[in-house]
């Protein structure tokens, strides 16, 4: 047993953060943020070049064949630099759902295109009424192979050339210039990915599988977001132990005031509490099936209530600075404040590990694997 | 990244299994409950029959009686006395603190003279580091050896001495150099608990039972030989000592939450709350999955932890999150096991409607110096301030 990155997974995650660094420094994803156009096609290429956008695809289809882990990692350093756009709408979400239930013929039409960078995707779930992880209770129509109803919350919607629509106990796919689509814009507190309501009014659709085959990729999307979160937690701490090294006051750094470094010792506890969680989780989906669905919400769990209270002792400890337009902490705060209820908050994850080790007969916290 | 076990783990895991199943006493269950002096005499026993069978001290040297392991196989042998439901071995402070520092900062001859005596549990050890007025500012500890000859002789008196009531030697951090910047003055020793001059009065605490006592040294001879790692330097053994505590101590404690889980999880499906099962109460359901999920999250940690250590050979600063995280969860579970019992949690052992004789009365009690032992938790966050997130010394 070895719960420790290995030497490749070390040098992915390294070249990613110098990647990010280099072609999307958050001066650039302010910018992007205040035009209100989260997407950038130039970095969204690169991207793809760097094979970020087939990560955990077969090869047969343009990706790189990696695990979960591995798309965890890659997206930890995204969420690091607060990376704006569609990429997780596409790759975790849209395309590990295609991957999971689509025909050889229909990844070919289309995961590859998003392996290769062409196509940008996304995930049409919750609607009014109908949350994460409640399909059935959605009231979208299948007739003839069309699709009438509203999604709501629907990341990505506006870049999207097609769209991952689960409708009754189907999963679809429907061409975003197909007649009957319609994209209105949610605006929300996360000023770095939108979302956006589809309305599909008699809209033609390919079935791609059952919605039974979602669960396990949904998971693999959680843990993706799960290490996301870890990534932008791991930023406001290391910018407010900077700040708190250098921020004087009674004439020496704040951060000698107990008050101050505790903390940023809770911060450093739930940062890293949550990143156990995470790497465990994407491990989980790829080696440990059983246990797999209890770990991604057990991390999506905690760090959902974790990247909040990051977030809040960040600005806390910041003071009035915290609080402006011009520090960039806001722009982690509100991303974080959207992941925390994006595909389940805290309530929902702890309901269904509930289900999972309360219900289940025979249920135990489990061993070593 | 691989949580799976090799091949050498499995066979490592298959034979402990099968010896566990012959060898985990059957009245254990019986003797949990007995009285401390009582439950202490099984306990040694049971240690002694581990170290005959070749399963104490699994990541210790082969020459000193240990196994010579991996670290990640002791992790596994915690797991296995866990879902064995076996008892816990008797010398814990020896086991978890004192050999491991002997094995990093003593002479050849201390590690043949003392290491298998701790894993036999023929020797009980304690810790004498706190003092009356040295608790969180350990260095400033007054206790003193003056050298005379062959000989240091100590005086002054240490408390919150775990075990002290049944110590056979206790590993002590004296005040060899008084005229020096207080870490500097400081030296470990090794000190037999049989020397005259020495005595030990009980504390009793809030649970009723005196788990820790005061010790008083009177002119207590201590040959110099007994000296861990240099004189005057140690703060840094002492350091040592203390990383462990913190660092890998608490994997132990790791198979007592997961039994405390399982069991209230079970009592959720007996007790009824407004005509149901408080399993279905919404409530309950959002609290126990908490629980459940913080211990889980505790267990990775710490396998993060030791996959760190097994590389670095000595644990770090980080540690302190273990320590804050065991001890800040093992209230909080408590705490919802209160609320699940209702008034029946605060039943004692005499009590004879009391839900599992008075466990969770007794564990909610002794939960409340979880964040007080071992280093409270203002200074474990102290440390990772200043030694893992380079802020200014706030002290």
């Amino acid at each position: 047993m070895q719960f420790g990155l290995s030497e490749s997974q070390e040098i992915l995650k390294d070249n990613a953060r110098k990647f990010f660094a280099g072609e999307c420094p958050l001066n650039h994803v302010r910018k992007l943020a205040e035009t209100g156009s989260t997407y950038d096609a130039d970095l969204w290429s690169k991207m793809a070049a760097q094979g970020f956008t087939g990560i955990i695809f077969p090869e047969e289809y343009g990706g790189m064949g990696m695990s979960a882990v591995d798309l965890s990692l890659l997206m930890e350093e995204a969420g690091r630099a607060l990376v704006p756009g569609p990429f997780f709408a596409t790759v975790a979400l849209a395309a590990t759902v295609i991957n999971a239930v689509a025909t050889d013929a229909q990844k070919k039409k289309y995961l590859a295109p998003i392996c290769s960078g062409e196509a940008r995707s996304t995930l049409a779930e919750i609607e009014a009424g109908a949350g994460w992880g409640a399909r059935a209770e959605g009231k979208t129509t299948v007739v003839n192979g069309r699709l009438t109803g509203e999604k709501l919350f629907v990341p990505a919607a506006d870049v999207a050339d097609f769209l991952v629509v689960a409708a009754g106990s189907g999963v679809f796919a429907v061409q975003r210039n197909a007649p009957g689509v319609s994209v209105t814009p949610m605006p929300t507190m996360d000023l770095t990915r939108s979302v956006y309501a589809v309305r599909l009014d008699n809209t033609p659709a390919e079935k791609l599988g059952d919605a039974s085959g979602m669960e396990r990729a949904t998971d693999v999307a959680t843990a993706a977001l799960v290490a996301e979160m870890v990534g932008g937690m791991q930023r406001i701490l290391d910018m407010t132990v900077e700040y708190a090294k250098t921020r004087k006051q009674y004439g020496k750094a704040i951060g000698a005031f107990q008050a101050v470094q505790h903390q940023c010792a809770d911060m450093y506890l739930e940062t890293e509490s949550s990143r156990s969680a995470a790497y465990y989780a994407a491990w989980a989906l790829d080696h440990d099936p059983a246990q797999a669905a209890t770990a991604v919400s057990i991390a999506k769990m905690y760090a959902s209530d974790a990247c909040r209270t990051v977030g809040n002792r960040g600005v806390q400890v910041h003071g009035g600075m915290g609080f402006t337009w011009e520090n960039d902490l806001h722009l982690y705060y509100r991303r974080a404040k959207a992941s925390e209820t994006m595909l389940g908050d805290a309530t929902f994850h702890r309901e269904r590990i509930a289900r999972l080790v309360i219900d289940a007969p025979g249920a135990r916290p489990q061993g070593v694997h | 990244m691989d949580l799976n076990m090799t091949a050498e783990e499995q066979q490592f895991r298959d034979e402990l299994r099968g010896w566990l199943k012959a060898n985990v006493p059957a009245d254990w269950s019986a003797k949990r409950e007995d009285p401390l002096e009582t439950r202490f005499e099984y306990l040694r026993t049971w240690q002694r029959k581990l170290f005959d069978g070749g399963w104490a001290g699994i990541s210790w040297p082969k020459e000193y009686g240990g196994r010579g392991a991996s670290l990640m196989q002791q992790v596994i042998f915690w797991q296995e006395m866990a879902l064995a439901d076996a008892p816990p071995m008797a010398n814990v402070l020896g086991l978890g603190l004192i050999g491991p520092t002997i094995i990093g900062f003593g002479t050849n001859a201390h590690k043949q003279r003392y290491l298998s005596k701790i894993l036999n549990a023929e020797e009980i050890w304690c810790q004498g580091f706190s003092e009356p007025n040295a608790g969180s500012d350990l260095a400033s500890l007054q206790t003193s050896a003056r050298r005379e000859g062959d000989f240091y002789v100590v005086n002054g008196q240490k408390t919150w001495t775990s075990y002290g009531w049944i110590a056979d030697w206790c590993e002590v951090v004296v005040r060899t150099d008084p005229n020096v910047p207080k870490h500097k003055g400081l030296t470990v020793m090794l000190l037999d608990m049989k020397t005259p001059g020495i005595s030990v009065r009980p504390l009793r605490q809030m649970t009723g039972e005196s788990e820790f006592s005061e010790v008083f040294f009177q002119d207590v001879r201590v040959p110099v030989e007994n000296v861990v790692g240099e004189v005057n330097q140690g703060w840094e053994v002492a350091l040592g000592t203390l990383m462990h505590e913190r660092g890998t101590f608490g994997a132990g404690l790791q198979i007592l939450y997961r039994r405390n889980m399982e069991r209230l999880i079970e009592l959720s499906h007996e007790l009824e709350r407004d005509g149901r099962p408080a399993a279905q109460d919404p409530l309950v359901r959002q609290k126990l999955a908490q629980c459940y999920a913080e211990i889980e999250i505790m267990r990775l940690n710490q396998m993060r932890a030791f996959s760190r250590i097994s590389a670095t050979g000595v644990p770090g600063p980080e540690g302190s999150i273990q320590k804050i995280f065991w001890s800040e969860l093992n209230q909080r579970v408590q705490q919802v096991a209160q609320e699940l019992l209702g008034p029946y949690a605060q039943l004692a052992s005499s009590s004879s409607d009391a839900v599992d004789k008075g466990a969770w009365a007794y564990g909610y009690l002794r939960s409340r110096g979880n964040t007080i032992e071992a280093g409270t938790s203002e200074i474990q966050r102290n440390i990772i301030g200043h030694f893992v997130l380079g802020l200014p010394r706030s002290y």
